[in-house]
Formats: C-alpha cells, structure tokens, sequence
C-alpha cells in the first residue's frame, strides 16, 4: 500500500466514524419515535413465537424436537438479529431514484453506499440500547432455554454484522432496481416475501418442507437471519460456527461484487429531476 | 348527511385523481397477489405441523386472514393515506388549510384522500374468506353473513378511531410517523384469533390497539362463535371509542400552533 491508499483508507475510515457517531447523536434525538417503531417491530417474532408454542403445547411441549424453550430462545435472539439487519430500505432507493436525491450523494468524492452503511451502523448502538428492556420483558414472558458458550456468543456478535452486510448489499441491488423502472413496489414485495419463507425469519428453517430448506441453503437469505441465530440459539460444532463465518464472507464478497456491478451501469441511467 | 356528502365528493375526486395512472392498478394487484400468497404459505407451514391451532381449523384461520387482508384493504385506502396526511401537516404547519374550512375538522381531515386501487386488498381479502368458507363443515347461513357485515363496519369505525387518537399524538410529539410501523407491525397479529395469544398481549390487542373487535369478532361471526356478550362488548367498546376520539381530536387541537407555510 503506497502513501495515497493509505491516506485515501484513512479518511474513508475518519468518514466512517464521523458518520456513526452524529447518527448516534441525531437518533437519541428521536427516542419515542423509535420506541414506537421497535414495540412495531417486537409484535412480528411474538406473533410468530405464540403460534409455535400454541403448537408445541398442544403435541407434549415440541414441534419436529424444538421445545417452547427453545422457540422462545429463537424468537427472542431473532429481534436482536433483526435490529442489526435493517438496513437502507429499497424504498429508500426508488424515494431517491424518484425524487432526484441521488444527485447530492453523487457529488461528494465517495460511493453513496458508505453513506448508508456507515450511517445504519451508527444507528445499531442506539436501537440495540432501547431494545434492551423490550428483551428483558420477552425474557420473562416467554422462558427461554438459552445458554451459549463463549465461542458462540464471539462468533454470534460477528454474525449480527456478517448478517448487516449482506442484507445492505442485497437490498442495495433490490433498490437498484428503481434506475431502470419507477414502478418497483411489486417486486421489493415479493422479494421481502421469498426472504420471509426462506431466511428463517418466519419459521425456524427446520420446519420448512425439506425442498425448501435446500432451496434456502443456496440462497444467501439464511446468513442474514437463520444462521446468525443459530450460532447462539443452537449446538453447532466449533466447525459449523467457522463455516457459517465464511459463508458469510463467501455471501458479502460475492453480493458486494453484484452491488458494485450493477451501480456501474445503473448511475449511467440516472437522470435527475429537480434538487 | 353533509359529512357523507362531503366524503362521498373528496371519494370522486380521488378516484378521477388515481384513474390517471391505471398501471398501478396492476402493480397493486401483483401486490395482493403476493401477500395473498404468502399468507397461503404461511398457513400451509403451520398446518403441516398440527390439525388445529387452539381449535381453529386451517379452513377458519383462511377466514381470519382474507378478514385481515380484507380490512387491512380498507385501512390502506381510506384511513392510512388521512392520518398520514394529517400527521405532515401538523408538522409542516400546513393543516390551516384545512382549519379554515368552514367543516367539521374532524369529518375533513378523515376524508381527504383516499387510494381506490388499494381496495384491490379489499376484493382479494373477501376471496380468501369465501374460500375459507367454502371449505367449512358447516353451512354459513344469512343470519351469519348479516351478522359479519355488521362486526366488519364496527370494526372499521374502531379501527379508525384509534388512528385518530394515534395521529392526534403528532400535536404533542412531532415525530410520530413512526406510528404507521407500530400499528403495521401490531396489525398483523390480527392474522391469527386473539384466542391463542397469552393474556396480556390478548388484552392489548383488543383494547390498546382494537385488532380484535375489528378481525376476530368478524371471523367469529361467520364461524359460529360469537355470543351475545361480545357481540355487546363491540359495540359499547366501538362507541365509547368514537365519543372519546371526538373528544380527543379537539382536545389536541387546541395546541396546534399553525406555522402558516
């Protein structure tokens, strides 16, 4: 690395830290308004979590061997994984696509995703802070069964930013979409419905029908919701926890790639109307 | 009168405003076609595990939730677009000019707006409930339709009334468009009978945020479950409701200090 790179990785570094700490400071600002929007969030995995321990009552306390415990475990670790995968919504692509907001961002020597990346990952601290007492609510409403081993939780706290990554590069290209056509609602939704089916958003991946889960395995859905949990959730062998790592890897570089791709003929297309 | 007047005006004008853009028509559609079809999935995921969810049968929970897209439909079109209008003009100053008018501020800042290509939830949700109900063992009869009708129109007025109150919020705390995602997120327990949630959550869902007066009651309606008690409960809780919103719009009213944009 010459002097230049290393100058050019400092600055963008500088710009990573600045841009994290005044989102931080922006979004204590707004603490209501996030609470209204995390007890929103908190009712999707309850829903889910009461319809599996309905089940899992009704047959002796286990669907498919996946006891309350461990439902409660799964669904209660899944809004801590879910905080940390929101991420610049594809909305928010066809919003700046549309209303000429690009044009800013395309001005300023740096690739917009930094923006985004930099300033959704300022806004975790904040969200994982608030959602603390929701978690502990859950945690005495529901009994848990969890107890990870410190490897885990090492290779869970990477996984929740392996899971970041990957869901920003996916819905990146998802929003990408909004260059070459305005009316892009339908599609966003019917991807966000394959990702519920196939992520393990919706259901532990287990108690999908077998074509499904080996659909999903090829699919880069599950590292971003089903594999992050697990890693704390579940027993996986040190071996599964550093594959699961590198499939994460294996996922950032090749959609990070995609991202890159696609930008490169997409911005050609763009023609900005106002601003 | 004057005020469904008035509303049935503001729903001309929208519907010559949207009838402008008939491809969204079938994005919308897709749209349905896709949440429809998700909830399918759903449905079909958990009945692969168990015969009955706490008595419910697949056939009666596909009523629940064509009842929930169904009015989800209805909020999507006509009450969604209003408060969310509302709760930007509050913020911009802009509501003066709705004020001004010489109308009931309440009936006008309910009907501005409304999205008809949205009502496509509205047509997609009643096959869903036919198709649930074709599927039941016992014979739905027009006492039980009538019955359904009359939950539906209750449930929609306490479901808006509870909109008003959430948007009326934005006259003391500015930023409550996060709102809109605390009531999609707690929307969707609807899709399920609040019978099988735990006590607390079955309480918040019925009175906090009324899901379960507008969806369940309803469903329970055309499934035969529903006793005179709830059927009273629905409308006593429907009408409380309206004279409390009534109240409250005004009361939130009074500090709004219109910045005149």
């Amino acid at each position: 690395m010459n002097g230049r790179q290393a100058g050019a990785a400092r600055s963008l570094f500088d710009f990573y830290v600045t841009r994290g700490r005044t989102r931080i400071q922006s979004e204590f600002q707004y603490r209501v308004a996030t609470y209204f929007w995390l007890v929103g969030m908190i009712a999707e995995p309850v829903v889910y979590l009461v319809v599996w321990t309905t089940i899992a009552k009704q047959q002796g306390g286990a669907v498919q061997g996946i006891t309350t415990g461990e439902f409660a475990a799964y669904y209660i670790v899944w809004t801590l994984v879910r905080n940390m995968n929101i991420v610049f919504t594809p909305y928010g692509w066809e919003w700046r696509i549309r209303e000429g907001e690009l044009s800013a961002a395309l001005l300023r020597p740096l690739h917009p995703l930094h923006d985004d990346v930099a300033a959704f990952a300022g806004w975790k601290p904040v969200v994982i802070l608030l959602w603390l007492p929701i978690a502990g609510v859950l945690w005495f409403a529901f009994h848990p069964t969890l107890a990870p081993t410190p490897l885990e939780v090492v290779v869970f706290f990477l996984a929740i930013w392996g899971a970041y990554l990957i869901r920003t590069m996916f819905m990146s290209i998802l929003g990408m979409i909004t260059f070459w056509t305005t009316r892009v609602s339908a599609i966003f939704e019917l991807a966000l419905a394959v990702e519920l089916l196939l992520s393990g958003r919706l259901v532990p991946l287990k108690l999908m029908p077998d074509w499904a889960e080996s659909l999903a395995a090829v699919l880069p859905f599950q590292w971003s919701f089903y594999f992050p949990i697990q890693a704390l959730v579940a027993d996986y062998s040190t071996g599964e926890l550093l594959g699961g790592l590198g499939m994460q890897v294996l996922w950032i570089v090749v959609l990070t790639g995609l991202t890159m791709f696609v930008w490169r003929f997409a911005v050609r297309r763009y023609s900005a109307v106002g601003n | 009168m004057r005020s469904f007047r008035l509303a049935w005006l503001f729903f001309k004008l929208g519907s010559m405003n949207e009838l402008q853009y008939r491809a969204n028509f079938f994005v919308q559609l897709l749209q349905s076609a896709v949440s429809v079809g998700t909830a399918i999935v759903v449905l079909k995921v958990v009945y692969s595990h168990t015969q009955a969810l706490n008595g419910w049968s697949e056939s009666e929970l596909l009523v629940v939730m064509g009842m929930q897209i169904l009015l989800g439909g209805v909020i999507k079109a006509a009450i969604q677009p209003n408060m969310q209008r509302l709760m930007e003009e509050v913020q911009d100053g802009k509501l003066d000019f709705a004020l001004t008018k010489p109308e009931d501020s309440q009936v006008l800042i309910s009907v501005r707006d409304v999205r008809i290509w949205r009502l496509v939830d509205v047509v997609s949700g009643a096959a869903v409930v036919g198709y649930g109900i074709s599927g039941l063992e016992r014979a739905v009869g027009p006492a039980d339709v009538l019955l359904f009708f009359v939950m539906l129109v209750v449930g929609a007025i306490t479901i808006y009334c509870f909109w008003v109150i959430i948007a009326t919020v934005a006259f003391w705390i500015v930023a409550a468009w996060n709102s809109i995602e605390l009531f999609e997120g707690v929307y969707a327990t609807g899709r399920w009978p609040v019978s099988i949630y735990p006590i607390w959550l079955r309480l918040g869902v019925t009175f906090l945020v009324p899901i379960a007066f507008a969806i369940t009651v309803p469903a329970e309606a055309v499934t035969s479950r529903l006793d005179w008690q709830t059927i009273a409960l629905a409308f006593a809780f429907g009408a409380a409701l309206f004279a409390f919103t009534r109240w409250w719009w005004h009361f939130g009213l009074r500090r709004y200090s219109g910045a005149s944009a």
